[in-house]
């Protein structure tokens, strides 16, 4: 018999400017697994944040086993049984697995009972973990198995989590369903926060799809097709990529044998990375956060210098230049964060171009800027690249992410680059914006530029690369045609080889 | 009750508003606490605001000092609102208006009693190079060492009013000076006196610079690559490193400026209002030029602006220890509070208060 176990009633939730939750109502389920599917933007963070008891709604209810349910903490949300699995973790770098655990309870046994419990409970859920280690020792998959066990230890009837396969191999997401199914088999629901439609296919028993703060459906994703999944999250039909198969030409980046330490503290420094980047093709960097990626952005783009080995460019040694240097021979980037790194977040779009097409572009002579010129190519990059503004004048931050990542991916392109580095291309960008940057970037490639694309998101790099290869641990695997390669490999790639396999024993 | 609510983004409105709010809260402020006093609040705000520059016996003596003063405050702000823009912060321009007054002094007794057309420029140089080179201190210290240029520059003022004791007493003291501390008096030497332009106006030529510098900078700032760069540099030091600027050419540019501008100011001051290299030379010009450059908004016409509002305020401050008999700090009350209220009114250009909102 199917009951019922939380249910929603009419949510509604304002915040100035934005209506994150208006009017959402649906139930969970005892012993299901229901995804909560939706774009950046839509309203699941606000909702589960409701849930749990960190933002009160400004109407609606909730049910909790037909009871009326107001948690105004996450501790009396925690009493009455809900658990959370945030994205973003919080735990002490310097603190044991038991000691971090014991400081998210509210009344924590001892530490010697703690780790036998820890131990008891993780070994029976195929999530091996040793309550002694320091979690700054841990791989970012081992630390949010310290956040599930956390909560597992409460014995929740509802588990919420909020994409956990983003930071993910795909080898550590199949332990992470095979936990997830074991739950639900014991009765524990689990609200699975996602945007990936494969995942949700797979693991989840209904899904609810939010989009721009309402509810549009619900639905069994089993039977579901993930092209209809998609329209339904995003409203409106999505066009795939074309890739056309060409033949890659000469080499115009090499990349050898770079070492560089990290400027930042929690940073990844990169140790013996080689590579040749040939015209026509598009080299896909994958590897989960953290492993180095921003640091070979930084030594490709000439924010920052390598102490060892050296970066050529068609032949011409640019290890010292810096940026301007690079781009005024051809070599353009695009940084992951849009806001502050790419673009300047209260600067118009116009003074934006200035950041890197100055040169190109000769937006400035003799020292002082050319203003009409400036705005006409921001403009060309409006136009051509379809950003939604009310015009040049407005300032970056005030774009969506999607809109803001179109203008300086285009603001690149437009300068034809002979080789591009992207970082992130997608990142926090709504569907349709992701579709047409990648087509963007494919339609660059066939033009004859070198392009590498640095991404956590595997899908992504599987649809556009011609060539992968994983950083892990600041080292880069070996490259492979994208084509021959099955997830199992690349989760191998990904995670260092010899590491998965004492883990998966 | 009051509640808070940030803005998406800043209020324009209120950014150009704040500055007029807080000097009409200071006026109040001030009232009540001249009305502490025992005296008639509208009569002293009267005679601080209105009477230098309209009450027919001060307003000829008055009308003059208000360039006078506002000259050295604009030029010295002109410069300090490049760095603040760009996120240095250069609090030492009282020590680079010393060092520039006493390199410009330095030249004109080394040529004394020559006459010579050439000695006032070379003045000119001598000044802004010796105000560059005391701000190249902590630039040079922060690019290199990442030490904090508020600290360095800000002690550097006691090091260069130590300078100044030592050189009015010794090196610069006037051979004819009866044993009395301090310099020559430059006004009494025809080629280093810097004199009124137009006579009876407070015009001289320190004040025509100041007029020029504002409009310079407001060329640079509005368009000219690197005044983008500075501003991009302090809105998002990230993006202005991926643009290519050169931090460290940044940090030099931004203090060398002020530093330059800050000791023209000083060169300008001892060889005309002043006359004389003293032990009390500086009246702290350097640090109300903070205020100015703030209230301004950073802005140079703004800074243009507020330069004659606080030149205002110390006149009008004089006058009123003339008439009332209100202590000498009156004035640095004033500004501090004028600065500490558009501070506290800026609250709104990122705020919105909600009245009776929910708990």
């Amino acid at each position: 018999m199917i009951k019922k176990l939380l249910e929603i009633n009419g949510i509604s939730k304002t915040y100035p400017g934005v209506i994150a939750n208006s009017d959402i109502s649906f139930d969970i389920n005892s012993g299901e697994v229901h995804a909560l599917l939706g774009e950046n933007g839509a309203g699941k963070s606000t909702l589960v944040k409701i849930i749990y008891g960190l933002v009160k709604p400004d109407s609606g209810n909730l049910l909790l086993n037909g009871v009326p349910f107001k948690p105004v903490t996450p501790s009396e949300a925690r009493k009455a049984g809900i658990a959370m699995v945030f994205q973003h973790f919080s735990l002490f770098e310097a603190l044991s697995v038991a000691e971090n655990i014991s400081l998210g309870m509210d009344n924590p046994p001892n530490q010697r009972d703690l780790g036998k419990k820890i131990k008891s409970v993780s070994e029976s859920y195929g999530l091996p973990l040793d309550p002694a280690k320091t979690v700054g020792e841990l791989s970012v998959g081992e630390r949010q198995r310290v956040e599930i066990i956390r909560c597992l230890l409460q014995n929740p009837k509802l588990l919420v989590m909020d994409e956990p396969t983003s930071v993910l191999t795909p080898q550590e997401v199949d332990i992470l369903f095979k936990t997830l199914l074991k739950l639900r088999s014991e009765g524990t629901s689990i609200l699975y926060i996602s945007h990936k439609l494969e995942e949700i296919r797979k693991l989840c028993d209904t899904a609810t799809i939010l989009r721009l703060g309402k509810k549009v459906d619900t639905c069994t994703p089993e039977k579901t097709s993930t092209k209809k999944l998609a329209e339904m999250m995003v409203g409106s039909t999505i066009k795939a990529p074309e890739k056309l198969n060409k033949p890659a030409g000469q080499v115009m980046l090499n990349v050898d044998n770079i070492c560089c330490v990290s400027k930042s503290q929690f940073g990844t420094s990169l140790t013996n990375v080689t590579f040749d980047l040939r015209q026509g093709e598009i080299l896909g960097i994958g590897g989960v956060a953290g492993n180095g990626q921003d640091e070979l952005f930084a030594v490709l783009s000439g924010e920052q210098f390598s102490q060892h080995g050296s970066i050529s460019f068609n032949e011409i040694n640019i290890t010292k230049f810096n940026p301007n240097q690079r781009r005024k021979i051809g070599l353009l980037s695009a940084p992951e964060e849009r806001l502050g790194h790419a673009a300047a977040p209260n600067m118009s779009l116009i003074e934006n171009t200035l950041i890197t097409a100055e040169n190109s572009q000769n937006l400035v002579s003799l020292g002082f800027i050319d203003w009409k010129k400036s705005k006409a190519f921001a403009e060309k990059v409006i136009k051509k690249f379809d950003v939604r503004t009310p015009g040049s004048q407005n300032t970056a931050r005030s774009l969506s992410g999607g809109n803001l990542q179109k203008f300086v991916i285009g603001r690149e392109i437009l300068q034809n680059p002979s080789v591009f580095i992207v970082n992130q291309p997608t990142w926090g960008v709504d569907a349709a914006a992701a579709s047409s940057i990648r087509q963007a970037l494919l339609t660059l490639s066939e033009n004859g530029a070198a392009i590498l694309v640095i991404s956590q998101d595997l899908d992504e790099l599987l649809e556009i690369s011609d060539q992968f290869a994983a950083l892990n641990g600041g080292a880069l695997s070996r490259i492979e045609k994208t084509a021959d390669l099955s997830m199992e490999q690349i989760g191998l790639m990904m995670g260092g080889a010899k590491d998965l396999e004492a883990r998966n024993v | 009750m009051f509640k808070l609510e940030k803005r998406p983004q800043q209020s324009q409105k209120w950014i150009y508003l704040s500055p007029f709010l807080a000097v009409l809260i200071t006026m109040i402020s001030g009232g009540i606490l001249f009305a502490a006093l025992g005296e008639n609040p509208f009569e002293a705000i009267r005679i601080i605001f209105w009477d230098p520059l309209f009450d027919p016996n001060f307003a000829s003596y008055s009308r003059p000092q208000l360039l006078v003063k506002a000259g050295p405050l604009i030029l010295i702000a002109i410069g300090l609102s490049f760095g603040f823009k760009a996120g240095v912060w250069n609090i030492g321009a009282e020590g680079q208006y010393i060092l520039g007054a006493i390199f410009g002094a330095s030249v004109a007794l080394a040529f004394y009693p020559m006459e010579s057309k050439f000695i006032f420029p070379l003045m000119i140089i001598a000044g802004a190079l010796g105000g560059f080179l005391w701000g190249l201190i902590p630039a040079l210290l922060k690019a290199k060492l990442n030490t904090n240029e508020i600290l360095v520059s800000l002690m550097l003022v006691y090091v260069a009013e130590s300078i100044l004791a030592s050189v009015s007493q010794g090196l610069l003291k006037n051979p004819d000076g009866y044993g009395f501390p301090g310099s020559r008096n430059l006004q009494n030497y025809e080629s280093a006196a810097n004199v009124e332009i137009i006579a009876n106006s407070g015009m001289h030529w320190g004040v025509l610079f100041a007029f020029i510098t504002v409009i310079v900078s407001y060329i640079i700032l509005t368009k000219h690559i690197q005044g983008f760069n500075i501003q991009l540099t302090g809105q998002a030091p990230r993006a202005s490193k991926f643009a290519g600027v050169n931090p460290t050419a940044n940090i030099v540019f931004c203090l060398g400026i002020s530093g330059a501008l800050a000791g023209l100011a000083g060169m300008f001051e001892v060889s005309g209002p002043s006359g004389q290299i003293t032990i009390e030379f500086n009246s702290g010009y350097g640090f109300t030029a903070i205020i100015v450059a703030f209230l301004g908004r950073l802005h140079p016409i703004g800074i243009f602006l507020s330069g004659l509002l606080i030149a205002l305020t110390y006149i009008g401050g004089e006058l009123a220890q003339l008439m009332l008999g209100l202590p000498g700090a009156s004035i640095q009350l004033f500004q501090g509070m004028l600065l500490f209220f558009l501070l506290a009114t800026d609250l709104f250009a990122n705020y919105k208060v909600k009245i009776g909102a929910d708990n």
